[in-house]
C-alpha cells in the first residue's frame, strides 16, 4: 500500500513538472514584419502625419530629414559664401 | 519608397559619443553590447577624423547572405533587420561585416554568446509595432512613430545623418559645396585669422 502510494506520488510529481515548461520550438519561420507607416502603439507618435496613411507618413519622413540640415534652416547660412 | 541610410561627416564629428549614449538610452541597450560606436584615426595628431559606425543597412548585406538560419530580412525602406527568435548565435554575420556591427552579449558565466544584436535604424523588429515585446528584443521603433534614428537627429554637430538617402546625400552634398576645402574648414587660418590679417607692431 506505501509502496503504491509512493510511486502514485511520484508519477503525479513527474506529470506536474512537466506543466510549468514552456514551450521552447525553435522558430524556424520569419514573422512578418507590418510596414513602418501603419503607426506604433507607443505613445510617444510625433504629431503631423496620420499613422496608417503611406503617403502621410513619407511626407513625415521627407519633413523630418531637413531638420538635419541647417542650410534649410536660415536663408543666410544657405547663402553661398563670400570670397575675400 | 525612401532607402534609409547613415552618412557621417569626418569633418564635423567631433567624437563627443553622443550617438553612441542616444542610441543606449533609446533602446535600453545592456552592458557589452555598443550598436553604434565612434572611431578615430590618428587620434592626438592634428587633424585626427572621427566617425560614427554602426550597420550600414547595406544593400547587398553580407549577414544576410552568410546566415544559416536566414533570420534577417529587409523591409520596403531598405532597414536590415532580423529575427531574434530564429538567431542561433552563431556569429557568422559577425564574420561577415565589414563594419563590425552585429554585436552579441558576453555577459554571463564561461562567455555566454547570445542572440545577435545591431542597430536597427531605430526601426524595432517583427514584433507588433511599439509593444513590450518589441522593446524587449530590439528597442524603441522610432520609424513607426514618423520619427527617425535618435543618434542622427540628437548629433550636435550634424555630423551623421539619417534617412533617405538621396535626400541625406544632397544635405551633404550641399554642405560641402558651401563650406569649401583645406584651411577654410580647419587649421590655424580658421582659428586665428589668416597671416595677412593684421601686421605686427
Amino acid at each position: 500500500m506505501m509502496m503504491r502510494s509512493t510511486i502514485a506520488l511520484a508519477m503525479m510529481a513527474v506529470c506536474a513538472a512537466g506543466c510549468g515548461e514552456k514551450p521552447q520550438t525553435a522558430g524556424t519561420a520569419k514573422k512578418a514584419d507590418a510596414k513602418a507607416w501603419t503607426g506604433s502603439q507607443s505613445g510617444y507618435v510625433a504629431e503631423g502625419w496620420k499613422p496608417g496613411d503611406k503617403d502621410s507618413w513619407e511626407a513625415q519622413m521627407r519633413l523630418r530629414v531637413q531638420g538635419q540640415n541647417e542650410y534649410s534652416r536660415s536663408a543666410a547660412a544657405a547663402a553661398p559664401p563670400k570670397t575675400p | 519608397m525612401a532607402r534609409m541610410k547613415f552618412l557621417c561627416d569626418a569633418e564635423r564629428c567631433i567624437e563627443c559619443n553622443g550617438c553612441v549614449t542616444a542610441c543606449k538610452a533609446e533602446h535600453d541597450v545592456p552592458w557589452g553590447v555598443n550598436r553604434r560606436r565612434v572611431v578615430t584615426l590618428n587620434d592626438g595628431v592634428p587633424g585626427e577624423k572621427s566617425i560614427s559606425v554602426a550597420c550600414m543597412h547595406c544593400s547587398d548585406a553580407p549577414c544576410m547572405a552568410v546566415c544559416p538560419v536566414d533570420c534577417f530580412y529587409r523591409t520596403d525602406e531598405g532597414v536590415v533587420l532580423h529575427d531574434k527568435d530564429i538567431c542561433i548565435g552563431c556569429g557568422y554575420c559577425s564574420y561577415a561585416c565589414p563594419f563590425g556591427a552585429p554585436q552579441f552579449p558576453t555577459n554571463g558565466a564561461f562567455g555566454l554568446r547570445g542572440k545577435m544584436d545591431k542597430c536597427t535604424f531605430c526601426a524595432g523588429g517583427p514584433e507588433a509595432h511599439g509593444s513590450e515585446a518589441e522593446f524587449d528584443k530590439y528597442g524603441r521603433n522610432r520609424l513607426a512613430e514618423g520619427k527617425l534614428p535618435a543618434c542622427a537627429e540628437m548629433c550636435s554637430t550634424k555630423a551623421l545623418l539619417g534617412g533617405d538617402g538621396d535626400v541625406v546625400a544632397d544635405i551633404f552634398r550641399n554642405r560641402v559645396l558651401l563650406r569649401g576645402k583645406g584651411s577654410e574648414v580647419w587649421g590655424w587660418g580658421t582659428a586665428y585669422g589668416k597671416p595677412t590679417q593684421g601686421t605686427k607692431s
